[in-house]
């Protein structure tokens, strides 16, 4: 399984889960793999390089 | 800056001279482009918007746009009337306009010539109630002495049909019985047109002495509500479309006194005029008319043909030459339209032609083609300006290249020092900052050159400021340029010898009073080198846009490169002409893409070689895979084919700019290297595929590092047990960048790595 993250710290295995991100004074929600002990956050190159992109660019255009 | 200003300079939208010089403006153009393609119905479609009673008209015209068409200058002048003969035989007006309801006004129309027609014509449709009075027994009397091969009855009466069809009423055999008659009709209607084309009753005998003579500019008289023309000019008399134009005048007239609005307002434009439209006639081959092998008329090839050589006049100038002006489809007026409706936006005001004005790159090649100087680049500056105060300034569009900026003169890249072992200057050579990171050892060697041929030498390591000015950030270009001063002042105000001909240009307008010198210009006289390094004898010169207006530098570097016994090729687009290599102005950071469509376009100018005195020019060029010499490669390269040399990353350059510093330091001063930071000992290991979305991401070998240093010592990272990576994130300012990694020997090995601006709100609870 490739996709099979753990947390460094807590030895955790990721779980689904929502965290809120800010771009230019606005703050969305997005689906994300995190601890779920700690919290710590993944972002994969996906999420990264596709939704989270398409949404810079979208807030930059306006 | 007045954006509007700048926007009337555009004459792009500007009639063609056919258009402008024809009295009703009849837009020709299109109708021969239509034309052209045997779009008959069509074609005239395009005359019927402006032309009353098409039929008619179409086939009597007396054509004076021939008289001005710019054919004439390579070749002969389109026969746009003989074509106007064959569209109204082959097509068919298959749809008409209708009136606009019923307007309050009933308007009498005295006599029938084309004058009254079309005053008729354009009341009727405008919504009037229109009567015409003709004293003879059919309307249209001078028209029906026409031969019928060049205009049918049939067509007459079909337009006077149409006339009838839209509500005008006809009173044929009128007897007017002189002023009396005509004081009857003023006195019934609540305006009245007097047309007296010749041949065409009534005679001007109706009208009193006092009514004449009328304005020519409105065909008013002295009597409210009368107007009469038809005669008023000369050329109305042999004209067929002056009198035409007549009616519409008329019509205009009527209309304005019936609506209450004055009469001679904005009536310039109405009737000839000269154009400022520009076309260039270069690349047009000349072409003569096309000869008819009936003389009776076009054959419908021959008609299209002939309407081929129009040459579809329009400026476009700066568009023809400029990649970026042609990338977003249109033309500087309508640009600056749209930049300055952005700007004057006050609430909820979108910056969406943040990419337009953000992707020039103010090489100013638009304002040298342009009939009346438009400068894209100012008006580009002045919407960047405005999104920054506006703080719509997208950050991914410039951030990453004042980040550059601010490393470039940081302790780490920044240097000012006297010549080793001396205590003054009276030169400090200053290599720009781009020079420093893609030639790091041609700048040593040109140093080494300087100091053995001029006395007192200081050097000088840092940025000029541009990209703040680039990014529209007055702050920081002022704050660069104090810097600047601050060290040109600490070495004792010596003469500054410049390799960059942007920094150049910055520093002449910025830094006035400082002597300054180019390289380029110490180099011509100084004796040569003869271990030249270009593999070919002849080389294309690619002028950098910075020296557009500077013909000295441009000299100086052609003697060196003939001085080393090579031939010179000059490219078309060279000298003040010459065009950017898509890194001015920002335009790479802001539009990776078109710039590098833009330097693919500047290397493709000629397959030869080229050689250019500024460092990131050949860079960019060289990224496209063209064979290009830094002018300094000539004199100092110590690999046998430079011009193949691979054009260093965003990475390397920056890391070249730290190194170079160090090793002038060590080597030249004997001071001690600076202490590494612990992320700077790191060792990575990546691969060529890595390293490429390193570069489209613009993500810096020390960004990786210093995650990875983040990672390591907070133990804030991720663990993958299958492939045995780690992955972790570290924000070092504004972007938050991602690495996935592995142990590898003394250092790690990356195996991927990417980047967003939007920052993680929360990342505790779960």
């Amino acid at each position: 399984m490739k996709d099979h993250w753990m947390c460094g710290r807590c030895n955790k295995k990721l779980e689904q889960g929502k965290v809120q991100i800010r771009y230019l004074g606005k703050v969305f929600a997005i689906d994300v793999f995190k601890c779920p002990s700690c919290g710590m956050v993944m972002v994969t190159e996906e999420i990264a390089m596709g939704k989270i992109a398409e949404a810079e660019q979208l807030l930059e255009d306006k | 800056m007045d954006l509007r200003d700048l926007e009337n300079r555009c004459i792009q939208e500007e009639a063609p001279t056919c258009t402008a010089r024809c009295p009703i403006h009849v837009d020709v153009r299109e109708f021969l482009k239509k034309a052209a393609s045997g779009a008959w119905d069509e074609a005239l479609h395009v005359l019927a918007i402006m032309m009353p009673l098409p039929g008619i008209v179409a086939r009597i015209c007396d054509h004076p746009c021939e008289l001005v068409c710019k054919r004439m200058e390579a070749g002969d002048a389109i026969a746009v009337s003989e074509i106007e003969r064959a569209a109204v035989k082959r097509g068919r007006i298959t749809k008409r306009r209708s009136p606009l309801p019923q307007k309050r006004g009933r308007v009498a129309i005295v006599g029938s010539g084309l004058s009254s027609l079309t005053a008729a014509w354009d009341l009727a449709y405008k919504g009037y109630r229109i009567t015409i009075f003709e004293a003879g027994d059919q309307l249209g009397g001078p028209l029906r002495g026409i031969p019928e091969g060049v205009l049918p009855l049939e067509i007459i009466e079909e337009e006077i049909g149409i006339l009838t069809q839209i509500g005008v009423e006809t009173k044929p055999a009128t007897a007017m019985n002189g002023g009396e008659w005509l004081e009857a009709i003023i006195t019934d209607f609540d305006a009245v047109y007097v047309g007296l084309e010749p041949g065409s009753p009534p005679d001007s005998g109706i009208l009193s002495e006092g009514c004449m003579p009328a304005d020519p500019l409105t065909l008013a008289t002295s009597r409210a509500g009368l107007f009469v023309g038809g005669k008023g000019t000369k050329e109305a008399a042999c004209s067929p479309i002056e009198s035409v134009a007549e009616g519409r005048r008329a019509a205009v007239s009527i209309d304005r006194f019936l609506q209450k609005v004055s009469l001679v307002a904005r009536r310039e434009k109405e009737g000839p005029y000269e154009t400022k439209l520009f076309t260039s006639l270069d690349h047009v081959t000349p072409q003569p008319e096309v000869r008819m092998k009936d003389p009776s008329g076009y054959s419908e090839t021959e008609a299209m043909d002939e309407a081929k050589r129009c040459l579809q006049c329009e400026c476009m100038e700066c568009v023809k030459i400029c990649p970026y002006l042609e990338h977003f489809e249109s033309y500087p007026k309508r640009y600056v339209r749209q930049i300055s409706a952005d700007a004057t936006m006050v609430m909820g005001s979108h910056g969406k032609t943040s990419k337009l004005v953000n992707s020039c790159s103010l090489c100013g090649l638009c304002t040298l083609v342009c009939p009346h100087e438009l400068s894209m680049a100012d008006v580009c500056m002045e919407g960047r300006r405005s999104l920054v105060r506006r703080n719509k300034m997208p950050p991914s569009a410039h951030a990453f290249a004042l980040e550059d900026m601010g490393f470039s003169n940081s302790e780490k890249a920044a240097l000012a020092l006297h010549e080793p072992g001396k205590d003054q200057s009276q030169f400090v050579f200053f290599p720009g900052c781009q020079l420093a990171a893609i030639y790091p050892e041609h700048v040593l060697s040109a140093y080494t050159f300087l100091r053995n041929n001029l006395k007192d030498v200081g050097f000088m390591l840092r940025c000029c400021g541009v990209p703040g000015k680039w990014a529209a950030r007055g702050d920081l270009f002022e704050e660069a340029l104090r810097g600047m001063e601050e060290a040109w002042k600490s070495l004792g105000s010596p003469t500054i010898i410049m390799a960059c001909p942007t920094c150049y240009q910055i520093l002449k307008e910025r830094l006035p009073q400082a002597n300054m010198v180019t390289l380029w210009q110490i180099l011509v006289d100084a004796p040569q080198s003869n271990q030249a390094k270009a593999v070919t004898r002849k080389l294309a010169i690619h002028d950098p846009c910075a020296t557009r207006y500077e013909p000295d530098i441009q000299d100086a570097v052609r003697k060196i490169v003939t001085g080393l016994g090579y031939d010179i090729e000059e490219l078309t687009l060279g000298r003040d002409r010459t065009e950017c290599c898509g890194f001015g102005g920002l335009m790479s950071a802001a539009n990776p893409s078109l710039a590098r469509d833009v330097a693919k376009t500047r290397a493709l100018r000629s397959e030869t070689d080229y050689v250019t005195y500024c460092a990131m020019c050949r860079n960019a060029l060289a990224a496209t895979g063209k064979r290009v010499l830094y002018l300094l490669d000539l004199l100092f390269a110590s690999e046998t084919d430079a011009a193949n040399r691979r054009a260093p990353g965003l990475s390397e350059r920056r890391e070249n700019r730290y190194r170079l510093k160090q090793r002038l330091l060590k080597e030249l001063w004997g001071k001690q290297e600076g202490k590494l930071d612990d992320y700077e000992k790191i060792t990575l290991y990546i691969s060529p595929a890595v390293h490429k979305l390193m570069e489209e991401r613009r993500i810096l070998t020390e960004d990786v590092q210093k995650v990875i240093d983040h990672a390591e010592k907070s133990g804030m990272k991720l663990f993958n047990p299958d492939l045995v990576h780690w992955l972790a994130s570290f924000k070092p300012a504004h972007v938050t960048y991602w690495v996935e990694y592995s142990p590898e020997g003394n250092g790690f090995m990356v195996h991927n790595t990417y980047c967003h601006r939007m920052e993680i709100v929360e990342e505790t609870g779960a």
